[in-house]
């Protein structure tokens, strides 16, 4: 179970002055379960790439595979896949439309084919996966703080009862404590349902604290792929891309030229704390 | 798809017909709109076509550029052309099949009513992406000014105009994304019949409708923030004023008028 | 009195039914006093929801006080006489770059407050030309909005207010739709502005890292001032700043975290310098 791209393609525009290739040979393989952050900043082609793993957009050469199925063969069932592909766009709270927060929700599951009932119950289970209390299930959407319109529209996708789950800046917008909720709820998501979980992001240092693999994108390609710690060692590559570790990581390249020896892979304030207080009680 | 329309778009080169007194332009666009519904014959034709040749290569806009426009309304001209191929009476059959008949007349004016879209949205194409929204408004509220008299709000119209003609790329790019987002749950809005088809938009036009309200909210916060309180007192930074080239270009203008009243009644 | 002074302010939304009648009233700003020295560079710090875009609306008379008293350059917003003197010396720019940009060519945008002010043509040209200069934007001048990025198109919407020659300019959270290259764009336009051109600069954020150049910063809770101080004084508050749903820079949250597992490092370090001296004086002391 996974999702492998071969060598895809996408060019806009094709034939006019604006052509612009936008995805450059692009393999990658998503194994089942895996928590990764695609990382890139505004036209680095990440946000494309994303609309690729669930057929929005087709690629202009190149195979996409889902669960070994080849998904531009002409009989592949497109509509499955993006039930199938779960994609929470940014700011998805803008797509919200029914008077209740509950038909909204019962939208991607009746599109799916489900009855009234069976939409409902899963509505219902993903309203409360979100958090959301329960009293306010049949107001209007548009009555909702900002952090909440954006847990009903992400509790419309995964009413939809995806498998894999991508989320286009989910934090966008957001001040500190709507983002940490969000970004909680999504590796709970991770790790109650054992969803695959794709988080495209520009802020380094959420991604750091959450997922296990990262994946860097550049000018439509593919730049850096691993765990975070291994990416982060190319911060200063990263820097002249635009991108920019996350402050610890500095921090602790910096600490190791003066001569104090931390460890230079930890991302995460947790980690960077860990390793200097053992630094410094070692060397009292 | 949505791309396609180039309508109110503006495409920034330097030539003569960029430069030319909005006014002038929407003059020309009259005129040429005029000839296009009046020519007749062969001769009418070809005044027209050279008309319509010389603008696009004085204006240095790539033709593709303006063909692209050609696509939105691929369907009405070809309902226009069926209805004046079937139901345009006359001598000459060519064909009969049950009730309909095609005639000679009625090709030819297919043809020529084709022809006439064709150039009518190439034409004004042409006037759009030679001119910024600004400069056209501009032009109007100008040419529009008398109308005050009869107490027209010539600058409100005007400054709807601009502002509408502004957003129609960013509500289209946002149109894009709401319908991807709803596909992306499992909406279809190319598959059904009519009814099932006019329901499907309901998920994008709300979100839409609603997103257009509050930028229209925010835009007159920002402008109100700017010290915009209508037209009264406000001076201009680019004022509208005649050149030698644009009392050539009304000239130009009305030669061609003659020309093409002077094919009807002479041929 | 500074440039901008508060006396108890307070802005109540109220809500109507159709007859009418009082639906509910949610107080936004709830007797805030604040005072701004000209030529300073002030952060108001609070979560969504805080009150502060509401505050940022009255400096520019945009609302109307409920209760309580604002003046704006010696003005008091109150007076709607005052109305238009007011919005000439307090720019304001807002949240969304796409919608507050009217013209569809970048210079005209920056004409567009300058026209309505009735400003001679001729100075239009100049003033454009200066502001979108000292944005770093000159080059963009002839060029459509919807081609630029973010940043940019925000920085577009800053020329546009300096163009009316402000004395001060409000940010109403001018970063929260921008990738991390638009932030330090825009910021690093506004600081500018705030030490070469001596504009009061009046930024409304949640993002701590933006706060730690500002002089002096305003924390906002509930429509009221919570805390106010220099960035020091308020990040060496890490607690505090959590109860009111704001995190503190990643540098600042360690060097917090430090101290508390009992290394002896000093509140409210700001930089990566300043952390990196700290550890280094202490090993280098221990060993």
């Amino acid at each position: 179970m996974s999702i492998i791209l071969d060598k895809v393609n996408y060019v806009y525009s094709t034939g006019t002055a604006y052509e612009i290739q936008a995805l450059k040979d692009i393999n990658l393989t998503i194994e089942d379960g895996q928590f990764i952050g695609i990382i890139g900043h505004t036209g680095s082609g990440k946000s494309t790439l994303i609309q690729h793993l669930n057929g929005l957009v087709k690629a202009t050469s190149g195979a996409i595979y889902f669960n070994g199925q080849d998904i531009y063969d002409e009989d592949y069932n497109m509509k499955e896949l993006r039930t199938k592909v779960g994609l929470v766009f940014q700011y998805p709270e803008h797509q919200l439309f029914e008077t209740t927060i509950f038909d909204d929700v019962c939208f991607g599951p009746k599109n799916q084919g489900l009855n009234k009932n069976e939409a409902g119950l899963r509505a219902f289970e993903a309203l409360k996966s979100v958090g959301l209390p329960e009293a306010l299930y049949y107001q209007s959407p548009f009555d909702l703080s900002g952090g909440q319109k954006r847990r009903v529209a992400i509790a419309g996708v995964l009413a939809m009862k995806p498998e894999v789950l991508i989320l286009d800046e989910p934090t966008a917008g957001l001040d500190p404590k709507g983002r940490d909720e969000i970004l909680d709820l999504i590796a709970k998501m991770h790790k109650e349902k054992n969803m695959t979980i794709i988080l495209v992001s520009h802020s380094m240092e959420d991604v750091a604290k959450y997922v296990d693999r990262i994946i860097v994108m550049n000018d439509g390609q593919v730049m850096y792929d691993g765990l975070p710690r291994e990416v982060f060692r190319h911060y200063k590559e990263l820097e002249a891309v635009g991108l920019a570790a996350p402050q610890v990581t500095y921090l602790m390249h910096e600490l190791q030229e003066k001569g104090i020896p931390v460890d230079m892979d930890a991302t995460t304030v947790e980690e960077a704390k860990n390793s200097i207080l053992k630094v410094m009680q070692s060397n009292s | 798809m949505l791309r396609d329309i180039t309508i109110g778009q503006y495409y920034p080169a330097k030539s003569v017909i960029h430069q030319l007194d909005p006014r002038v332009k929407l003059m020309a666009t009259l005129i040429y709109i005029i000839s296009l519904f009046s020519f007749q014959g062969i001769v009418g034709f070809l005044l027209v076509t050279a008309f319509l040749i010389l603008i696009i290569r004085l204006s240095k806009v790539p033709f593709s550029y303006m063909v692209k426009g050609l696509r939105a309304i691929v369907i009405l001209m070809l309902i226009t052309a069926l209805f004046n191929l079937f139901l345009t009476p006359g001598e000459d059959v060519l064909l009969q099949i049950w009730k309909l008949t095609i005639t000679m007349e009625g090709v030819k004016n297919a043809v020529f009513m084709m022809v006439r879209l064709v150039y009518l949205i190439v034409g004004t194409s042409v006037m759009t992406l030679t001119t910024t929204p600004n400069q056209l408004t501009d032009g109007l509220e100008k040419s529009l000014m008398p109308l005050r008299k009869i107490h027209v709000p010539v600058h409100a119209i005007a400054m709807m105009m601009s502002i509408a003609l502004r957003f129609i790329p960013i509500l289209i790019e946002e149109t894009d994304i709401i319908m991807k987002a709803q596909m992306a749950r499992g909406a279809d809005f190319e598959n059904g019949n009519l009814i099932k088809r006019a329901k499907s938009m309901v998920p994008l036009l709300v979100p839409l409708f609603i997103s257009a309200f509050r930028r229209a909210d925010d835009l007159a916060m920002a402008m109100e923030a700017r010290c915009y309180v209508g037209g009264e007192g406000r001076t201009r930074m680019k004022p509208l004023s005649y050149d030698k080239r644009d009392y050539t270009a009304y000239l130009v203008l009305v030669m061609f008028l003659v020309l093409v009243i002077l094919a009807r009644i002479i041929l | 009195m500074g440039i901008i002074k508060a006396s108890k302010l307070v802005h109540e939304y109220i809500r109507r039914d159709e007859e009418g009648n009082v639906e509910s009233i949610q107080t936004a700003i709830d007797h805030v006093d604040i005072d701004v020295k000209a030529g300073d560079f002030i952060a108001v710090l609070g979560h969504n929801g805080s009150g502060k875009s509401t505050l940022a609306k009255h400096i520019n008379a945009l609302l109307e006080p409920s209760e309580g008293t604002l003046w704006v350059d010696g003005k008091d917003t109150k007076d709607p006489k005052n109305t238009y003197e007011i919005r000439r010396a307090a720019g304001m720019v807002f949240q969304n770059p796409d919608n507050q940009i009217i013209a569809t060519v970048v210079e005209e945008d920056v004409g567009f407050g300058p026209e309505n002010m009735g400003v001679p043509c001729e100075e239009i040209w100049t003033r454009v030309e200066e502001s979108l200069k000292s944005v770093g934007m000159l080059k963009y001048r002839s060029h459509s909005p919807n081609k630029l990025s973010g940043g940019q198109k925000q920085r577009v919407a800053i020329a546009g207010v300096m163009a009316m020659e402000p004395k001060c300019i409000v940010l109403d959270e001018p970063t929260a739709m921008l990738d991390p290259n638009g932030r330090k764009e825009v910021l690093r336009a506004v600081h500018e502005l705030n030490r070469k051109k001596g504009v009061t600069v009046i930024l409304i954020t949640h993002y701590m890292e933006e706060v730690v150049d500002a002089d002096y910063v305003y924390v906002m809770d509930k429509g009221q001032v919570v805390m106010q101080g220099t960035p020091r004084s308020i990040f060496s508050q890490v607690e505090k700043l959590k109860e009111h749903r704001l995190d503190v820079p990643q540098i600042t949250l360690l060097a917090h975290e430090l101290k508390k597992s009992g290394l002896a490092i000093a509140d409210g370090i700001l930089t990566r310098e300043e952390l990196l001296e700290a550890l280094e004086k202490l090993y280098h002391r221990k060993g």
